[in-house]
């Protein structure tokens, strides 16, 4: 019965039919809330099920794969998932009678993102890249307002063609050897030379294609305008979760499928350029920003190139992993950071009514709680300890060094500094201006928990690294061969 | 002459570029989409090309990825088409460079 393995997707599919179907009768947006998050709870069990009861192994003739990575990630989108359903509690009252359909797409983009990290094949990939990608599409436009249907246009016509891009790159490592299989396709390159014409143009067409979803250099021109227009909920979603499964298809299919001899240096290379382009073009062009959530979309460019220094030191010390476990850490870890920061803007924003930076002067003197949150994983982000957002940035860094990447990790420390710029400057103006006003900013229950959890989670990680790390070495061991 | 792979090969690139070309170029949302549906069929032609002339382990593969291939585009011309009603309702116009109200 390997159907089994299937188990948390299921959950979530129908989870998301249940929430559509009780709406026809119970119209209210705590039901859909909680059926939601029921479903969100239910997938969390089932894979944690798998994890401990010796789930492992594959499904659907090899298709789906569940091993620790999957698993690591599944765990990763399913928390992102319900914190952030929780984190639209407020923003749910703004969406006229549509609450269902917005939970609903939530549900479904997540089934795309937990399958992303457990496909084992191309075809699979694709269509799991579109299951969590158009829903999204839909959520980034579901405010109707003018803003949020641009925002869903550009992310859709970003999308779109980076799709047929990727598809193109897909057609082109099918050609080179005939499989679509990540493992075939490993085994058929390093039968012959690997690095045929054929296999290096799909190389670079598929890393194009999934640099949209990670929202890397050159296909970062989305992420501010959509991070601006979107309900907030929605780009706290695309930031972390999105994000997140982008990386993890990366890694899986560049670490299983294209570590060939000669193709993999070509891409270590490759990022190692894009890391460097993310890194400087997000926290530079963070440096103008006015508006809370365009600066948290520059920044996400930049925390991104982050990433992609692991992913670039992923292949260069045959059979050490330490690259990729670093994404995973430094994954989990911006997830709780991000996440945070974001739900802080959520409630910051919905109360001020506006998302300028300006706006936020003097919010210590009206909501203590949230300034001193969104100030912890703004630092976090900076990468200063003692945050979980410190010993990522150490642990990838770290990893470019001992593979030999001594440059990259020099450029990405020289970033950090640029990026304190800005985010220490939103935390001066929430602490050091005068409010505009002395009333009190409220703050409800249902969106307080997930801030609270995200918070506690940066600090914890950072004082006691320990176990996350573990963790990620544990989902990376998978690629070690 | 034989018409082989290579053939094949150069027609669905020649199409590819014209289809990023469009989807570049053109200001209209519209024309944008046109072409993409341009670079995704450039894309079932590789597909079917290399299904049909390379040996390999799994050589239906190709066709069966054009299934779904087409099956997606269909979904996201339907999505595109419905965001850009929403647009047109809000500004009577889907030009993209005069849909610009999200700046620094």
């Amino acid at each position: 019965m390997s159907t089994v393995r299937f188990g948390p997707e299921l959950a979530l599919l129908v989870a998301a039919g249940l929430v559509v179907l009780v709406d026809l009768a119970y119209p209210r947006r705590m039901v859909s809330l909680a059926l939601g998050l029921l479903g969100v709870a239910a997938a969390a069990v089932w894979t944690l099920a798998l994890g401990f009861g010796g789930g492992r192994g594959s499904a659907f003739q090899g298709t789906l794969l569940v091993d620790n990575f999957s698993l690591f990630f599944a765990v990763l989108v399913l928390a992102v998932t319900g914190a952030v359903l929780l984190a639209s509690w407020d923003s749910l009252r703004a969406m006229g009678g549509r609450e269902a359909e917005y939970v609903a797409l939530m549900l479904v983009a997540a089934t795309g993102a937990l399958l992303l990290a457990g496909v084992n094949d191309l075809i699979a990939i694709f269509i799991a890249l579109e299951l969590t990608s158009v829903p999204q599409y839909i959520l980034a436009a579901f405010s109707r307002t003018n803003r949020s249907s641009e925002a869903g246009l550009k992310y859709l016509l970003y999308g779109a063609i980076s799709s047929a891009v990727l598809l193109y790159g897909m057609a082109f490592l099918y050609g080179a050897t005939g499989t679509t299989s990540l493992p075939g396709i490993a085994h058929a390159l390093s039968a012959h030379d690997g690095r045929t014409a054929a296999a290096v143009v799909g190389m670079v067409f598929v890393a194009a294609g999934f640099g949209f979803k990670m929202a890397i250099v050159p296909f970062q021109m989305w992420v501010p305008d959509v991070y601006q227009g979107a309900p907030t909920p929605v780009s706290a979603y695309l930031s972390v979760g999105s994000k997140a499964a982008g990386f993890a298809v990366a890694l899986r299919v560049f670490l299983t499928a294209l570590r060939v001899d000669g193709l993999a240096t070509d891409w270590a290379n490759m990022f190692a350029v894009l890391a460097v382009a993310s890194m400087t073009i997000g926290n530079v062009g963070a440096l103008w920003q006015r508006d809370i959530k365009r600066l948290l979309g520059y920044s996400s460019i930049a925390q991104a190139g982050n990433l992609l220094v692991g992913l670039a030191a992923a292949t260069a010390t045959r059979g050490d992993v330490l690259g990729a476990s670093g994404v995973l850490f430094f994954v989990a870890a911006y997830a709780f950071t991000n996440l945070g920061a974001f739900i802080a803007v959520i409630a910051l924003s919905h109360r001020l009514g506006s998302d300028e930076i300006d706006a936020y002067a003097g919010a210590w003197r009206r909501s203590p709680l949230l300034a001193v949150v969104l100030a912890f994983c703004l630092v976090s982000l900076t990468g200063i300890p003692p945050t979980a957002g410190f010993w990522a940035k150490l642990y990838i860094f770290n990893a470019a060094v001992r593979g030999g990447m001594v440059w990259l990790a020099v450029i990405g420390v020289l970033n950090s500094v640029i990026s304190a710029a800005y985010y220490l400057g939103v935390v001066g103006v929430m602490f050091m201006r005068p409010p505009a006003e002395e009333r009190r900013i409220s703050l409800s229950p249902v969106v307080g928990l997930p801030l609270i959890v995200a918070a506690v989670g940066t600090l914890a990680f950072g004082l006691v690294p320990g176990p996350l790390i573990a963790a990620a070495e544990h989902a990376a061991a998978v690629f070690a061969h | 002459m034989d018409v082989g792979v290579q053939q094949f090969v150069a027609l669905s690139g020649v199409l590819f570029a014209i289809g990023l070309y469009t989807a570049l170029a053109k200001r209209n949302a519209i024309a944008v989409l046109m072409g993409v549906e341009i670079m995704l069929n450039a894309v079932n032609i590789a597909f079917v090309a290399f299904s049909r002339f390379i040996r390999g382990e799994d050589p239906l593969a190709g066709q069966v990825f054009v299934v779904f291939t087409l099956t997606v585009a269909a979904a996201e011309a339907a999505l595109m088409l419905a965001i850009a009603v929403a647009i047109y309702r809000g500004r009577e116009s889907v030009e993209v460079d005069e849909i610009t109200d999200l700046k620094a």
